[in-house]
């Protein structure tokens, strides 16, 4: 496949995980973990991985992250294959309480990053201000993350994450812990970032709706060991709401249809 | 604060040391036992005892000692905390070896250390140095090991360079545990310094609370366990206070988990 990225919508491939394999070899007891996934994510989408609770989606975004190595198989970036954290990325953690430094203030925390990318001063502050308006953030700069509500914190981690300019932004089951108002605005927020800044997005939930409203694309996951299940093209609108888009035929049929190939990934453990 | 609620922690601060003080100066007013004088002799001749000289002639040197062991049982124990805590390796092979260490009581070491470092300046610093290293080291490797592994991996994924993880990461996420074992370590100082000149000195504080008791110079020798607790709490409340400082995302972020 040739890349040539042309700044248009799935111009070329961004990641290419080929075959991926991990074994937990623990004391006297192997689990296996991941089985064999293959899947691409061109430039520029936004696709949601799903699957039941323990389908390694964890594992998954951890060995793409270059945080774990996979047992077999290879996963590569931009046309480079992973063995580290590749620079252009930028994770997005569940434990935003755990993600960002108590010690550092929000605006520290947002810069690090760029400094440790050797941007110079005056456009790291230009960057740290635009991404934390961009995620509705101005005010709260000097604040510590501990100040702030779960909600505002993972803001803050996903505007640390912005600031970094990544080509790619890997998000683990960011909105998990907390609650369903915060999380409907957090989505959007996701949506409106990816639409901007045209980023590709590797979104991972155990949320189906989720999954449906946000992604271009959902790839599903089967129970541990883990393999693709099937790809589930998202034919939605681009322009999505929460109460129009949530309401359409077409999502509840998206739903059901990823909602009963979860269940039967459920099914095939208990079997 | 308001000012109510700052008497109201001065009055809670000092009424006990106001009583126990209270106490002794009415348990030993009309004492004529030559080993325990009146309170009101000993703080009569406290001024005159430690401020015409001695302050800087033995005072000074004790203070300068303490500090010199301190600071350098401070860079060893933290340097050392992380690069054991940073390496599961290096930690396996010295760790039976600091249990060793550690379980010396430091003022044995003193006569041995006589022996290497003679009567100078440089045996009474070694002293307070190898007391004082051995609870900062052991809480920095426990404090290292205790970096967050969610706030590791962010650190990871953001490529921090290693001077920077150490700086931003490494340094502030164990902070709290160093600065237990740094508290532990003041207060086992102050013990070396006081230990290590009574052995062989010729200025300091244990040297002189040593000369007092030995020309039968009582009150003087009390005004030398007077002044030794003044330096304590001296010495303590620098300490809180530059914790508080450094520390204060740790206590601000305990009391917001607290509330919830």
């Amino acid at each position: 496949m040739t890349t040539t990225d042309t700044g248009s919508r799935t111009s070329g491939t961004m990641l290419d995980v080929r075959g991926l394999r991990k074994v937990y070899d623990g004391r006297g007891r192997r689990v296996e973990a991941i089985r064999d996934l293959t899947f691409t994510v061109g430039t520029g989408e936004l696709v949601c991985i799903v699957g039941p609770s323990g389908a390694g989606k964890t594992t998954l975004l951890r060995c793409t992250a270059g945080l774990l190595n996979c047992t077999a198989g290879e996963v590569t970036l931009e046309g480079e294959r992973v063995t580290g954290p590749p620079p252009g990325m930028a994770v997005v953690f569940q434990e935003y309480g755990r993600s960002l430094f108590p010690w550092m203030t929000v605006r520290q925390n947002v810069e690090l990053p760029l400094k440790e990318k050797r941007i110079p001063r005056a456009k790291r502050r230009h960057l740290v201000e635009e991404a934390l308006a961009a995620v509705g953030l101005a005010e709260v700069g000097d604040a510590h993350p501990w100040q702030l509500s779960g909600g505002m914190q993972q803001r803050v981690a996903i505007a640390r994450a912005v600031a970094y300019e990544p080509h790619i932004l890997l998000m683990d089951e960011p909105f998990a812990a907390v609650d369903a108002q915060t999380r409907a605005d957090l989505e959007d927020l996701v949506r409106s970032l990816w639409k901007r800044l045209r980023v590709t997005v590797l979104f991972v939930t155990h949320d189906i709706d989720e999954s449906v409203y946000l992604a271009q694309r959902v790839i599903v996951l089967s129970d541990s060991p883990t393999v693709v299940l099937e790809e589930v093209v998202i034919d939605l609108p681009d322009d999505r709401d929460q109460l129009t888009t949530r309401s359409l035929p077409r999502f509840a049929e998206l739903r059901s249809h990823v909602y009963r190939l979860v269940q039967q990934a459920k099914a095939g453990r208990e079997g | 604060m308001r000012p109510l609620a700052l008497a109201r922690r001065l009055v809670l601060l000092l009424a006990l040391p106001a009583v126990l003080a209270g106490a002794w100066w009415a348990a030993t007013e009309d004492s004529t036992d030559f080993f325990w004088p009146p309170l009101s002799d000993i703080l009569g001749t406290f001024g005159e005892t430690w401020f015409t000289g001695r302050f800087t002639a033995d005072v000074l040197p004790s203070l300068a000692r303490l500090l010199a062991g301190y600071l350098v049982a401070l860079v060893l124990g933290v340097g050392l905390g992380v690069a054991i805590g940073s390496f599961r390796t290096l930690r396996g092979l010295v760790e039976p070896v600091m249990e060793f260490f550690r379980a010396i009581p430091p003022p044995v070491l003193v006569p041995i250390l006589m022996l290497f470092a003679g009567i100078g300046n440089g045996m009474k610093v070694l002293v307070i140095v190898s007391g004082c290293l051995w609870p900062v080291l052991l809480n920095t490797v426990e404090g290292v090991r205790s970096v967050d592994e969610v706030l590791r991996d962010t650190a990871r994924c953001y490529r921090l360079r290693p001077h920077a993880r150490i700086i931003h990461l490494v340094l502030p996420g164990a902070g709290p545990r160093i600065f237990a074992g740094a508290r532990q370590a003041l207060s086992i100082g102050i013990i070396l310094m006081v230990i290590s000149e009574m052995f062989a000195a010729s200025d300091g504080i244990g040297f002189t609370v040593i000369q007092f008791q030995r020309s039968f110079a009582i009150p003087q020798m009390w005004t030398g366990i007077i002044m030794l607790g003044l330096i304590g709490i001296v010495l303590s409340l620098a300490f809180h206070a530059l914790e508080a400082r450094v520390l204060s995302w740790y206590t601000g972020q305990r009391r917001a988990q607290r509330e919830g």
